[in-house]
């Protein structure tokens, strides 16, 4: 039986998780399809289409689609997903916010945050932020599974030719109104998706003082992250924070400056490549972790590591 | 308004949890156990409605082995009126709680249910989700803010790009992320308050409920662990290590 894969798109692109869970879907079976269900979201069913190893897109749309909202969203994916063994979300803000109320509908658990596919029903997923790993097998006739992105490589966006299936609307209570979103704009790459991240901790102390981390990670083409501290102190937004219940990521080099290295941070970035961490505290938990570590004062080491960067003609990747 | 918060009871989030030798699960025993965080927040908003006037009534509700009754407490002397304890010591899973927590929706009728968006044990995240699914209610997942309206509630959610804001009709199931409040700590008066309010106690057999676990868990194990790195001593150091022996700059 073929894998149904969510989308998430913005009606015009993809969101890069989506590849992700579409590389985890054909660990399952080689029978991959993608519903996307949007508003005016042509160009996103294009961009699902011609991902590589994607051989159906079913595309609904309705402008209550628009958003993602899981009581519009559910019922579709209900209806479509019962034809289906397993249905795959990715585990980003909009997956987790589905995932459960489609599994609910039903009757069958879900299987969060999965990152290893043992075989069609056991899979491996992290609990306790990590410290653990549990191995669970499910008995559901349907599998409704989100999937962590750092844990499988990206689908190639481009070499499929997947058939396209128009499928109609579902009416529905219309419980929910989208009434508005503050997104942070950036030109930097997007977190979870960046080959090099730079994060400050509580150790900045203050928002302004992020101008270095920022000024570094422009040199390295790195994006800017945060610690729940830092988050919580206000001096970067929450969708900056990393973390058990922030982003997950897994960057080639992650660069944490004045973090300590708790638990909950560590859960969010201890499987990046290579960690470097930076802070005064010898004995601050990060350095577990760390690949490589300096003790001292970030103030003075950062722009120092900026200015090597020039010195060595480092540029980014 | 009628509100009912769903509290957990999980291993302390200040405790380093340790897999067991056999690979069952994680240590248990003599561990400090104290109410889910987030959870600590959804009672925390409850109890800011009632004390604002916009909530006549909170009922406290956790479910699993007797000593779910602490966590209850717990919330009740932050400032709950009453509490219910299902009460088994059998393994809950989500969906066997969200249903549980239907048929107490089906005779408390509250305006709505506030719990925490995750437990920080099984970090499963689908409680909520899945109590709105099989009520058929929206739901306010990951919130930092909460605004009642007239039959409505608008909710801010933290989402991946930023902030999201949504309409959703009441009654309504309301997850907490981390930014929606700041949990107080009970006072000792109030503690001793709480322990004379009420806690009534059901069953899932009583209530109905098949609570078989879908998921069986086969082994848990500990993570792959991090080589242990090296202190390097100068910026040009780093430098040179990031990018002949790591290669990644």
């Amino acid at each position: 039986m073929a894998v149904l894969v969510i989308a998430d798109h913005n009606n015009s692109t993809l969101v890069p998780i989506t590849l992700n869970t579409v590389t985890a879907a054909q660990a399952i079976d080689g029978d991959v399809h993608l519903l996307v269900a949007g508003n005016n979201a042509g160009s996103a069913v294009e961009a699902a289409k011609n991902i590589a190893g994607v051989t159906k897109v079913l595309h609904v749309d309705a402008p209550k689609y628009e958003y993602q909202l899981a009581e519009a969203l559910t019922p579709i994916v209900v209806e479509q997903g019962v034809n289906y063994s397993h249905i795959l979300f990715p585990s980003n803000t909009t997956g987790k916010n589905v995932g459960p109320r489609v599994a609910a509908l039903l009757d069958v658990a879900q299987i969060s945050d999965v990152v290893e596919i043992i075989s069609s029903d056991t899979f491996v997923r992290p609990i306790y932020a990590g410290n653990a790993m549990a191995t669970v097998q499910s008995s559901d006739p349907i599998k409704v599974i989100t999937v962590r992105g750092t844990a499988f490589a990206a689908a190639e966006a481009t070499g499929g030719s997947g058939t396209v299936e128009t499928v109609a609307a579902i009416d529905d209570p219309a419980l929910s109104d989208f009434l508005g979103e503050e997104l942070t704009k950036s030109e930097r790459p997007e977190l979870t998706a960046a080959r090099v991240i730079v994060s400050g901790g509580r150790g900045m102390q203050s928002g302004e003082n992020f101008d270095i981390i920022e000024k570094l990670a422009d040199k390295l083409g790195a994006a800017v992250g945060a610690s729940r501290a830092a988050v919580d102190a206000g001096y970067k937004p929450n969708d900056y924070q990393v973390g058990q219940t922030g982003k997950v990521v897994a960057p080639e080099l992650y660069v944490a400056v004045g973090i300590s290295g708790a638990i909950q941070h560590l859960a969010g970035m201890k499987d990046s490549k290579v960690i470097v961490a930076v802070n005064k505290d010898e004995e601050a938990p990060i350095f577990s972790v760390a690949d490589y570590g300096i003790v001292g004062d970030l103030f003075k080491i950062i722009p120092e590591l900026d200015e090597e960067l020039i010195k060595q003609d480092i540029k980014p990747h | 308004m009628k509100l009912l918060v769903a509290v957990k009871r999980v291993i302390d989030y200040n405790v380093k949890v340790r897999v067991k030798v056999d690979e069952t699960g994680v240590e248990t025993s003599n561990v400090k156990m104290s109410m889910n965080p987030f959870d600590e927040i959804a009672v925390e908003e409850a109890i800011r409605l009632l004390e604002n006037g916009t909530a006549s009534e909170v009922v406290a509700v956790s479910m699993g082995v007797q000593q779910c009754q602490e966590t209850i407490r717990t919330a009740l002397a932050m400032g709950a009126d009453r509490g219910i304890h299902v009460k088994t010591d059998e393994e809950l899973q989500p969906l066997a709680v969200a249903k549980l927590l239907s048929k107490i929706v089906e005779h408390e009728k509250p305006d709505a249910v506030i719990l925490g968006k995750q437990a920080i044990d099984d970090d499963s995240n689908q409680t909520g989700q899945m109590l709105a699914g099989v009520l058929g209610w929206s739901q306010g997942t990951f919130a930092s803010e909460i605004v009642l309206t007239n039959s409505k509630v608008n909710v801010t959610r933290e989402i991946d790009g930023g902030l999201q804001t949504i309409a959703i009709n009441l009654p309504a199931v309301i997850t907490t992320d981390l930014r929606l409040n700041e949990p107080r700590y009970a006072s000792l008066p109030n503690i001793m308050k709480a322990k004379k309010k009420e806690i009534v106690e059901m069953t899932p057999e009583g209530l109905g409920v098949d609570i078989t676990p879908r998921l069986t868990t086969l082994k848990v194990t500990e993570p792959p662990k991090r080589e242990e790195g090296i202190k390097v001593e100068t910026v040009s150091e780093l430098v040179e290590k990031l990018k002949n022996e790591a290669g990644v700059i």
